[in-house]
């Protein structure tokens, strides 16, 4: 046990020393896109959207929760990105001819991600803050939206590093991943809620697991305990069969790459 | 030399769909010799090595490090051996040091430990001065440098190289071959993987020369020249167009063995020089081919790979190595 943490520490390490290398990519990595979503998508619709139909006080406040999970998204999915060059370039055949745990190299993947997920959900909490949505159900409610991310994050990173031990070229990794991206941000409740969509639209994207932690994280901005905690109650259900489908899947796809 | 068997390979088959990477190959490795697996890219090298760190399974034989299977004795079988992959397998982001502190974690050390085993790793491979710079700045031979230093912390009785010298100028190369020859000397048991004859020639005591998947022959660079027996004509003439007529008409004459086509020549593997050169020159004449150079030589490791398959190792086609 003492070995196994031994690994997992040391590898971790390693992801935060890469990121703390690259001055300018760690300040893209916390001020990313996802923060112009929430600026200038919340206030460009901010008269355009219908506070009738978004249930919120204004545009910004009903797409905080959007955003958040739409962090959550694109990390989770490029979650597999640095396994996927340590793979081309044979760090990863280094690593694994040690005497390590088969299990330790994806855990400090998945330690890592979730970290710095959290961190940036925080940031995009704290700007939306600035702009007056200030989360109805407080610090608790802050620390259930980190949880409901992290959830949905285990799944997406899981199927982002099945992918990179799968893909033959990274080209195939990135063309999957644009292609993922934009139509599960689409097909969820992210920018506008089910009830004001085309039917087709809104009945796929219930099966979209991101429009279920969206609304359990938006009703945790917007509302009260009262209303969210359903909600929650399903996203939670719901995060855990998504997590259980993507591990057996990255399980299968590592234990093929790795022998 | 000490004959106790480091590893064995025994009927090692691997296939990737349908394909045959390697195909019933056998071969043993002393203790404490530098074994070469020699062999165009595509050959089956890489596949042995990834199968004998652990990393392939085989789809039928087996191999064994140190009387340990490597399919079922995996996690005992990594401790026994230190990897040098190749080329490339570096984190450009993180320096040299710490490179070999992920690696002694990974390999169960303690702070101390490993603190003082990587001070003298770097002393050993003269990076001590750039332990502490990324390693995005390193140049090619100071990468393989931190490569083969990673590859010797776990403190191994056994070293996998692949490729040591891939891509390397010939000084690196050089330096590279003295720590080679420095840790068989320290009594290390050293497997690698060339494409390169001259390295094979020179540093190997064994090699097994790989091709298609198989072992075509194995023994020591000089046991191998001398099987081959004879002599070594070579020539070139200026009328490539009539290379295969001339090839015929010299086939099958006395003295002559066996008569392989290059691109602008001749090779021939002669009973001796003295007899069959007057044949081979009457030949060229009748043909009207104008010679533009020959000569010969007692045979070559390079010989020895035609001779066994085929083909001479640069015009091997560079087939994507099958990993």
């Amino acid at each position: 046990m003492a070995h196994y943490w031994q690994e997992i520490e040391a590898l971790t390490l390693r992801w935060v020393r890469r990121l703390s290398r690259e001055k300018f990519s760690m300040l893209f990595t916390l001020v990313q896109p996802m923060l112009f979503w929430l600026i200038f998508f919340g206030n460009l619709f901010q008269r355009a959207a219908d506070v009738q139909v978004t249930q919120a006080p204004n545009y910004i406040s009903f797409l905080a929760a959007g955003v958040v999970v739409m962090t959550v998204l694109n990390n989770g999915l490029a979650g597999g990105v640095d396994l996927l060059f340590d793979k081309e370039n044979g760090f990863l055949e280094r690593l694994m001819s040690a005497p390590i745990h088969r299990s330790s190299v994806i855990l400090s993947r998945f330690i890592f991600v979730m970290t710095i997920t959290s961190l940036q959900v925080l940031v995009i909490l704290g700007i939306a803050f600035l702009f007056g949505v200030h989360p109805a159900t407080g610090l608790l409610g802050v620390a259930m939206i980190l949880l409901i991310g992290m959830l949905f994050g285990v799944g997406l990173t899981a199927i982002s590093m099945a992918m990179a031990f799968s893909v033959k070229s990274h080209g195939d990794f990135f063309s999957v991943l644009g292609f993922l991206s934009l139509p599960m941000i689409f097909l969820s409740s992210a920018l506008v809620p089910l009830t004001a969509m085309p039917t087709w639209m809104s009945v796929l994207a219930q099966f979209n697991p991101m429009t279920w932690a969206i609304d359990a994280v938006r009703p945790l901005i917007l509302t009260n305990w009262g209303d969210a905690l359903p909600h929650v109650g399903m996203a939670v259900v719901v995060m855990l069969v998504f997590d259980a489908l993507c591990l057996y899947g990255g399980a299968k796809a590592f234990r093929r790459a790795m022998g | 030399m000490d004959r106790t068997i480091a590893i064995d390979v025994n009927r090692l088959c691997k296939s990737y769909d349908g394909h045959k990477a390697v195909d019933d190959l056998s071969f043993q490795v002393y203790a404490g010799e530098i074994f070469g697996l020699l062999g165009p890219n595509g050959a089956g090298k890489s596949t042995t090595l990834r199968t004998l760190i652990t990393l392939l399974h085989p789809t039928s034989g087996t191999a064994t490090v140190l009387g340990h299977d490597t399919v079922r004795e995996a996690d005992l079988v990594r401790t026994l051996f230190g990897y040098v992959p190749q080329e490339r397998a570096i984190d450009r982001f993180l320096t040299g040091r710490e490179h070999l502190e992920l690696l002694g974690a990974l390999y169960h050390l303690t702070k101390e430990e490993a603190a003082k085993r990587i001070a003298e790793l770097l002393k050993l491979v003269e990076l001590e001065e750039h332990a502490d710079r990324p390693a995005k700045t390193y140049s090619g031979g100071m990468k393989r440098k931190l490569d083969i230093a990673c590859g010797l912390l776990p403190n191994p009785k056994i070293l996998f190289l692949d490729e040591p010298t891939l891509g390397l100028d010939v000084q690196s190369r050089l330096r590279i071959w003295d720590y080679i020859r420095m840790l068989k000397a320290r009594g290390m048991t050293v497997v690698m993987t060339t494409n390169y004859l001259d390295e094979a020639d020179q540093l190997c005591d064994r090699l097994a020369i790989i091709d298609c998947g198989k072992v075509k022959t194995i023994g020591s660079p000089a046991e191998l020249k001398v099987a081959l027996g004879g002599d070594i004509v070579s020539l070139t003439i200026k009328e490539t167009g009539r290379l295969g007529s001339l090839a015929a008409a010299i086939t099958g004459q006395p003295a002559i063995r066996t008569v392989n086509t290059t691109a602008t020549g001749l090779d021939i593997r002669v009973e001796s020089a003295e007899k069959a050169l007057p044949a081979i020159l009457e030949a060229a004449n009748k043909l009207d081919c104008r010679l533009d150079f020959i000569d010969y030589h007692r045979p070559r490791l390079d010989d020895v790979f035609i001779a066994h398959t085929g083909r001479s190792l640069r015009d091997a086609a560079p087939a994507e190595e099958t990993t």
